[in-house]
């Protein structure tokens, strides 16, 4: 039975149906508990599963992350919530050493089956330090997955996928999105980590983007489909594994690519798109394949500053015009 | 108020004759002097002290020469002078309970009861090795003795130890519905006092109360920087501890006889109440931090002196002086373990290096892309207790 729900509330039935049916599984992280979230994603699991299971901690994110890890280490399934990915940063050391390499350093006597999850990208005029993009920095680290819902009925089934892996998964969530509502199914389900979906079929132009932004792809789609430019737009939904062959597949029929990454340009999701599009369909390119990122710049408070250096659907459409020669 | 009772100065004397403790009658303390309390054990066990004790140091000496002679690569942070610290603290467990350590780890393996021979392969870069060869010196892990690493970033383990205390405490009383039975140690060098992650470690372990034994092996320096020189409150370590309402005791590293009772004592009463608690383990490096160091900051003076309280050799002369063995019962024992040691570097050597398919293989658990899933080393394939 489908029905319209928040994103936020998605994640939480993703995180509590799953609780409800493994002991091993417990939520920590700041104001998770008693706070209800700090963006009322955790509301009412304290109620649900108690003290023991839904767990606040201090503002301590190597603590708690590397609690996690040694928990997961012992066969428990941790859900570690950072209020913000932009916290994580204190962590590298843990989530990027310990979590993902553990398996590989101990010859495969220790998995790591943990999730960290939270919110990924600019929230609002938030300056530089709180606006972080993470994906591109992390994706560049073997032993973790990647997931980016970009819609309540992707948060829920990608974080079932996610709590249920056996290797440690990013989830990467929108401060902006919580609120967004849409259908999603009251019954478990959940979608395969590395599948990308094509959320609107075209023939001039395949435009690929991860998260929030596959909005603005879609938006940008709309706009352009006036002019006679006929997108494809596809959602990545994992960023690693990356579904390279649903985009091949795609750009051998529009002859034509597009990437849209929040991240910044440099050794970045897009970069690395682009490098693998023009690797297994340079026959087949009409152009090169053309990015659009966040500005190489660090996140600016004032709001229309922001606005600029985000992607948006105006510079998917320059793109988008500029790589089917309609500039 | 409170009230710090030191028998004597680190800097003195290296031989403590009581753990020092840090009391305090509104915060933390351990139950001080309760380990004279403690019996020592048999002397059968006493004999396996020694044995493990000499095992570890004729390990290493071979690993030395192993490197020496290229076998082993990387870096070897070798542990001769602290055999009693990891002998002495894990027998104070049981079988179930969890120790991590960071990278100078051969000892707490062996100690916690790894076949030698898994992990000589290991630092030969061996597929028989505790991690196929893909770990090294830095990351021994043995997860049927509940060893779990072996971690090369100082401090790093902290945190994940605090994980390791809160799962088996998880598992007891959340899953099983039961009591805490279990006590991590967590080890740590002296150097590591000043990550971020320890300090992070410690406030959440005492704000989760969790079942967590830091050990601070404290041997008096990080890699080359003296402690005084890098650590505030050095001749006062336990203050940091106390700082964070933890228990903490001073304990002496290079004596086992004293080593063990003061530990059992604490193992047994974080065990019954679970909280963590913090150990300044008094002891002395008796090589360089890594085999390629002069150690030009320390006179040979002080080595020579701290050598002559060797704990292998304390032991010894205990053993001798209550009748439990005889010279000629000492003599022997070492040439076992000589023989022992030298058919270990016989089968690493003769261990065959991991095939090139290992290179994608245990980097993920599942299948996908190049990598082709995880399986259990060959030292595991008939035990239980892996995950994999």
């Amino acid at each position: 039975m489908s029905r319209t729900i928040e994103f936020r509330d998605a994640l939480r039935e993703a995180m509590s149906g799953e609780m409800r049916d493994d002991a091993r599984i417990f939520l920590i992280g700041e104001e998770v508990a008693e706070y209800d979230g700090a963006y009322k994603v955790s509301r009412g699991m304290l109620e649900e599963f108690g003290p023991r299971r839904i767990i606040d901690t201090p503002i301590s994110e190597t603590g708690f992350a590397g609690l996690g890890i040694g928990a997961a280490m012992m066969g428990l399934r941790p859900i570690v919530e950072f209020m913000s990915w932009s916290f994580s940063l204190v962590a590298a050391d843990q989530i990027l050493n310990n979590a993902p390499k553990m398996l590989y350093m101990s010859g495969g006597q220790l998995r790591v089956p943990i999730v960290f999850r939270g919110n990924d990208g600019a929230g609002g005029q938030l300056g530089s330090t709180h606006s972080w993009c993470v994906e591109s920095l992390y994706a560049n680290v073997p032993g973790l997955k990647i997931v980016i819902p970009s819609d309540p009925y992707d948060a829920k089934g990608l974080l079932t996928a996610a709590i249920r892996d056996p290797d440690p998964v990013f989830c990467l969530e929108s401060e902006r999105m919580l609120s967004m509502t849409g259908g999603v199914p009251e019954e478990a389900y959940s979608i395969p980590i590395g599948q990308a979906v094509v959320r609107r079929e075209g023939t001039d132009c395949t435009v690929v983007s991860f998260g929030r932004p596959v909005h603005f792809c879609m938006e940008a789609a709309e706009e352009l489909a006036k002019e006679g430019i006929d997108c494809e737009v596809i959602d990545g939904r994992s960023i690693k594994p990356l579904d390279i062959d649903t985009i091949t597949a795609s750009v051998r029929k529009t002859n034509c690519c597009v990437v849209v990454d929040q991240s910044w340009s440099f050794a970045s999701i897009g970069s690395e798109v682009a490098a693998q599009v023009h690797r297994y369909c340079f026959d087949d390119l009409d152009n090169h394949v053309h990015r659009v990122h966040s500005d190489d710049v660090p996140a600016p408070y004032a709001h229309d500053l922001e606005a600029e250096m985000l992607p948006n659907a105006r510079k998917i459409c320059e793109a988008v015009r500029s790589a089917t020669y309609n500039a | 108020m409170l009230h710090i009772d030191f028998h004597h100065s680190a800097k003195k004397t290296r031989m403590l004759t009581d753990p020092t403790t840090v009391t305090s009658s509104s915060t933390p303390s351990t139950q001080a002097h309760a380990s004279e309390q403690v019996p020592l054990p048999g002397p059968d066990v006493l004999k396996k002290w020694l044995y493990d004790m000499k095992l570890i140091r004729e390990f290493e000496v071979r690993a030395m020469q192993a490197y020496q002679n290229k076998l082993a690569g990387g870096f070897l942070h070798v542990y001769n002078g602290q055999e009693a610290v990891a002998v002495g603290t894990i027998a104070a467990l049981q079988k179930g309970d969890p120790v991590i350590t960071a990278y100078r780890d051969h000892g707490h393996a062996l100690a916690r009861g790894m076949d030698p021979k898994v992990g000589m392969a290991e630092l030969f870069g061996r597929i028989d090795g505790c991690a196929k060869g893909k770990g090294g010196s830095m990351h021994f892990f043995d997860v049927p003795n509940h060893m779990y690493g072996g971690h090369g970033i100082v401090g790093a383990q902290t945190p994940v130890g605090a994980g390791l205390a809160f799962a088996t405490m998880y598992e007891d009383e959340v899953i099983n519905k039961g009591k805490n039975s279990h006590v991590t140690l967590c080890f740590l060098g002296d150097g590591a006092l000043n990550q971020g992650a320890f300090h992070e470690a410690a406030n959440l372990a005492k704000v989760m109360n969790l079942p967590v034994i830091y050990i601070v092996e404290n041997n008096r320096y990080a890699m080359g920087t003296a402690i005084e020189r890098c650590t505030s409150a050095a001749d006062s370590l336990l203050h940091k501890a106390v700082a964070y309402g933890m228990d903490a005791v001073k304990i002496n590293g290079m004596d086992i006889t004293e080593t063990y009772p003061a530990m059992k004592s604490l193992v047994d009463d974080i065990r019954a109440n679970p909280r963590p608690a913090f150990v300044d383990m008094d002891c002395y490096r008796f090589k360089g931090h890594s085999v390629s160091d002069p150690r030009k900051y320390r006179t040979s003076e002080e080595e020579l002196e701290n050598e002559a309280n060797c704990p292998i050799e304390n032991l010894s002369k205990f053993l001798l002086s209550s009748g439990v063995m005889e010279e000629a019962d000492i003599k022997a024992m070492t040439k076992e373990i000589r023989t022992e040691i030298r058919a270990v570097v016989k089968w690493a050597e003769e261990s065959p290096p991991p095939g090139i398919e290992e290179l994608y293989h245990d980097v993920y658990v599942e299948e996908w892309g190049p990598y082709t899933g995880t399986s259990l080393p060959n030292f595991m394939k008939d035990k239980p207790g892996g995950q994999a």
